[in-house]
């Protein structure tokens, strides 16, 4: 659960949360298309350092370092796949690199997008981004949804808690028994879960149609998001590393690898 | 003027066996505010579904009768239409906030309504004032307590200035004294602001006291309908298992026993004042 | 029976909930666990069947330490019925939802249908023993979750808010059946913030506010006590908020019941005329 801690949103303000987050988005699918473009260790090094800044900036070091932890254990399973497979076939590897470079190149681009996506939900809370969505012509039913869902995550996680202690009561272990046992023990919790969500979607859908849901053709809204000086310097940021990232992929040839900077 | 009238309404759930209501006649002025009231499944919740169109655009099920809402005919306008004349507060109050903050849920409905920003946040602030939640402004539903969500609630219907507002139990999850502020909240919006209350309860005893109109249904059909003191005081309301206020209930014990109070108490002050005047002379 | 010494709690979140309380409940007592809402009532009352244990301080039913047996243990003498019963239910007849708990306590099967047409029978659900319980009414739903509480049999029987959104008449029943259990033997323990409810049965009134105890006794007692009142912000019963108005009158400030309300001032009326 530690990966999910990484990604919430907390309540902080930094001129980084400021930030439109259809701009941030913006940058972080920039992040993801350079990462992409490369498998060289070199330049996946240095992407991978480029939104530590902003991480300090926002003051979310601690959240964001979780959600790094929180992808270790994959990202791990992808080194040792690598590092096997670049040592059974060699000749597979791109310019000539060691396995272990290799290997390593490919963790870090797992790493990077992960800490991309990461930053963008540490520092944009679900209001902000669901206005995002709406001004971004996602039609308001997805919108949302989106938010209620958001809105009632404590909810429902208090809930399952609650459902679970009725059940200790009345003597269900959850702990004993073999893993069919165990998953069986789960149907008490699970279908009051189910259907309580049931019975409060009905009076939810009470409540927006007595707030006029569907009223206007033109939903407008109390607040609106105006691009800044902030968001246009991050614009330009976002298109001078595509642009860099294109020209050294596509101009700097070979680009120089760990493996050929050792002496031999 | 009458703001509400119903003539043998009666309607049946899809797949009911049995009509919810029955042959329900009411007529409701202008500014009253009305305690409705009765044993569970008399159909009371059922009405109030009625008043502002749930019934019959959103549960679909047989609606026979007819039913006026501030001058409009519910069955022939959306629901969308009577939400900016009848609010309706509901019984819990985690389900009718949606939001990530209060204010924009008090901005919902207007949002709905497609109105311009400005009239949006002149609305808002005032009924966040009006409602004393000036200060929850910016917190998050969950952060609550349940008398807050609740005020919150009142606040999210009451922006959209509607003429009549229904309250299904809305204190059913909230101790004496948050069901008390409430019910102090509610008849501000009655008697300052001359909204047309419906209020749907059971605690008699802590709300009985702000209404000026009594209705008692049982198995979907109006049993008694009248002024607060009359009503609370007939062995009808005793019998069928209402929960009269306590004075109400003492004042008929004293009756029965040849002491005669000068007027039907139904809150604990005007009982003392009653009783004040018998056993000093 | 139920023993609570120096018990201290502290939720995961940082809240803390219990600062400090001792209490003991002998058997077969009748408590009522009283205080605004989030005074810790329910938070206390969790410790009883071992679903909280405390931060600091012990537990002690039946002379064991709730740290020292599992909650499923503690459950077969402590029932605890939920405020809302949909967080429970989930079989597809009435009959499996009782039958649930005596299963995972590994009762015979004979035992099981013995226990389950008695509990039934016990709160008028024999109609609906095949009933899917999703298709009762709300009130049925909550004699659902009871009886399969009841059906155990534990000693000590816990029911959390039981009168909200109850109807009055719904509530005089229950307050006969709570007074039933009790005077079989059973310890019987409501947490509820229903002045008037507990008015009515004047059983042993725990008050508590922000985590602590401020008072322990009878009902009749605490209730009509004005500063306590104003401590724990609970409202009084009606009855004895008409009695604090009359109090230069030379009437008792004690009444909480409409009975006694109406002896006590037909009494008066005969004794002031007596004098004439």
């Amino acid at each position: 659960m530690s990966v999910f801690e990484g990604f919430r949103f907390r309540h902080v303000s930094s001129p980084i949360h400021r930030l439109d987050p259809r701009v941030k988005f913006l940058f972080v699918l920039v992040m993801f298309v350079a990462a992409v473009l490369f498998y060289e260790l070199l330049p996946l090094l240095v992407l991978f350092f480029i939104p530590v800044p902003f991480v300090l900036v926002a003051g979310v070091q601690r959240q964001w370092l979780r959600s790094l932890r929180g992808a270790m254990f994959l990202a791990v399973f992808l080194l040792v796949f690598n590092l096997v497979f670049g040592f059974l076939s060699p000749g597979t590897i791109p310019w000539g690199m060691s396995p272990i470079e290799y290997a390593s190149a490919m963790f870090l681009r797992f790493l990077v997008l992960v800490e991309s996506f990461s930053i963008f939900f540490l520092t944009t809370s679900p209001d902000h981004l669901s206005l995002a969505l709406e001004q971004s012509h996602v039609p308001y039913e997805f919108t949302f949804a989106f938010t209620t869902a958001v809105r009632f995550v404590p909810v429902l996680a208090e809930e399952a808690q609650t459902i679970m202690d009725a059940q200790k009561a009345r003597g269900l272990e959850l702990e004993r028994g073999n893993f069919m046992k165990r998953v069986r023990n789960y149907i008490p919790i699970l279908i009051p879960l189910i259907v309580s969500a049931i019975r409060r979607s009905l009076e939810l859908a009470e409540a927006m149609e007595s707030r006029a849901w569907g009223a206007a053709k033109k939903r407008t809204n109390l607040y609106v998001l105006k691009l800044r000086r902030g968001d246009a310097t991050l614009i330009i940021m976002s298109i001078i590393l595509l642009a860099m990232a294109l020209y050294v992929r596509n101009f700097v040839s070979p680009l120089p690898t760990i493996t050929s900077l050792l002496p031999k | 003027m009458t703001i509400i009238e119903t003539k043998s309404l009666s309607y049946t759930y899809p797949g009911g066996t049995k009509p919810s209501i029955r042959d329900v006649s009411l007529t409701i002025e202008k500014g009253e505010f009305v305690i409705l009231t009765g044993p569970s499944g008399c159909g009371k919740t059922t009405l109030c579904r009625c008043f502002n169109g749930l019934i019959p655009h959103f549960y679909a099920g047989q609606l026979e009768g007819e039913l006026a809402v501030a001058g409009l005919k519910v069955s022939e306008h959306p629901i969308s239409e009577m939400a900016q004349r009848v609010g309706l507060v509901f019984q819990n109050p985690e389900n009718q906030l949606f939001a990530l903050s209060v204010e924009k849920d008090v901005a919902f409905g207007l949002e709905n309504l497609g109105k311009p920003r400005d009239e949006i946040r002149k609305r808002v602030d005032w009924a966040l004032q009006t409602t004393g939640i000036e200060e929850l402004r910016e917190r998050a539903p969950h952060e609550l307590s349940g008398g807050q969500q609740q005020r919150v609630a009142i606040a999210c219907v009451l922006a959209m200035q509607p003429d009549i507002m229904v309250f299904d139990e809305p204190t059913s999850f909230l101790d004496p004294l948050g069901a008390q502020k409430i019910f102090e909240v509610i008849n501000e919006l009655n008697k300052k602001l001359g909204i047309t209350v419906i209020l749907v309860e059971h605690r008699l005893d802590l709300a009985s006291k702000y209404a000026d109109h009594v209705v008692i249904m049982e198995n979907g059909k109006i049993l008694l309908n009248g002024k607060p003191k009359e009503i609370f005081n007939s062995e009808t309301a005793r019998l069928i298992g209402v929960g009269i206020p306590k004075a109400t209930r003492l004042w008929q014990m004293l009756q029965e026993n040849g002491v005669k109070l000068d007027g039907v108490p139904t809150s604990s002050d005007e009982a003392t004042q009653l009783l004040r005047e018998v056993l000093k002379t | 029976m139920i023993e609570i010494k120096d018990v201290h709690f502290t939720y995961p979140t940082g809240v803390e909930a219990l600062k400090g309380v001792s209490l003991s409940i002998r058997n077969g007592e009748f408590v009522a666990v009283m205080g605004q809402n989030g005074a810790g009532k329910t938070t206390l009352v969790k410790q009883f069947n071992g679903l909280l244990k405390p931060t600091k301080g012990d537990v002690l039913v039946d002379g064991v330490n709730t740290r020292d047996i599992s909650v499923a243990q503690l459950a077969r003498k402590v029932g605890f019925v939920f405020q809302n019963p949909d967080h429970q239910l989930f079989s597809e007849t009435v009959e499996e939802e009782v039958a649930f708990a005596l299963k995972n306590f590994g009762f015979k099967q004979d035992t099981i249908e013995r226990r389950i047409t008695w509990a039934l029978n016990l709160l008028n659900l024999t109609e609906y023993r095949k009933t899917s319980p999703f298709m009762l009414s709300g009130g049925e739903r909550k004699r659902v979750a009871l009886a399969s509480v009841l059906a155990w049999n534990p000693k000590v029987v816990i029911l959390d808010e039981p009168t909200i959104g109850q109807d009055h008449r719904q509530k005089e029943t229950l307050r006969q059946f709570i007074v039933q259990l009790n005077a079989q033997g059973k310890t019987v323990v409501i947490v509820t913030h229903d002045v008037e409810f507990v008015a009515e049965c004047n059983p042993r009134v725990v008050l508590m506010t922000q985590g602590q105890i401020v008072a322990d006794g009878e009902a009749k007692r605490i209730l009509t006590n004005p500063n306590i009142a104003l401590k724990a912000s609970i409202v009084s019963p009606q009855i004895t908020q008409i009695f604090q108005g009359l109090t230069d009158l030379g009437l008792p400030t004690d009444v909480i019941d409409v009975s006694e309300a109406k002896k006590i001032l037909i009494e008066y009326l005969e004794e002031e005329r007596g004098k004439r």
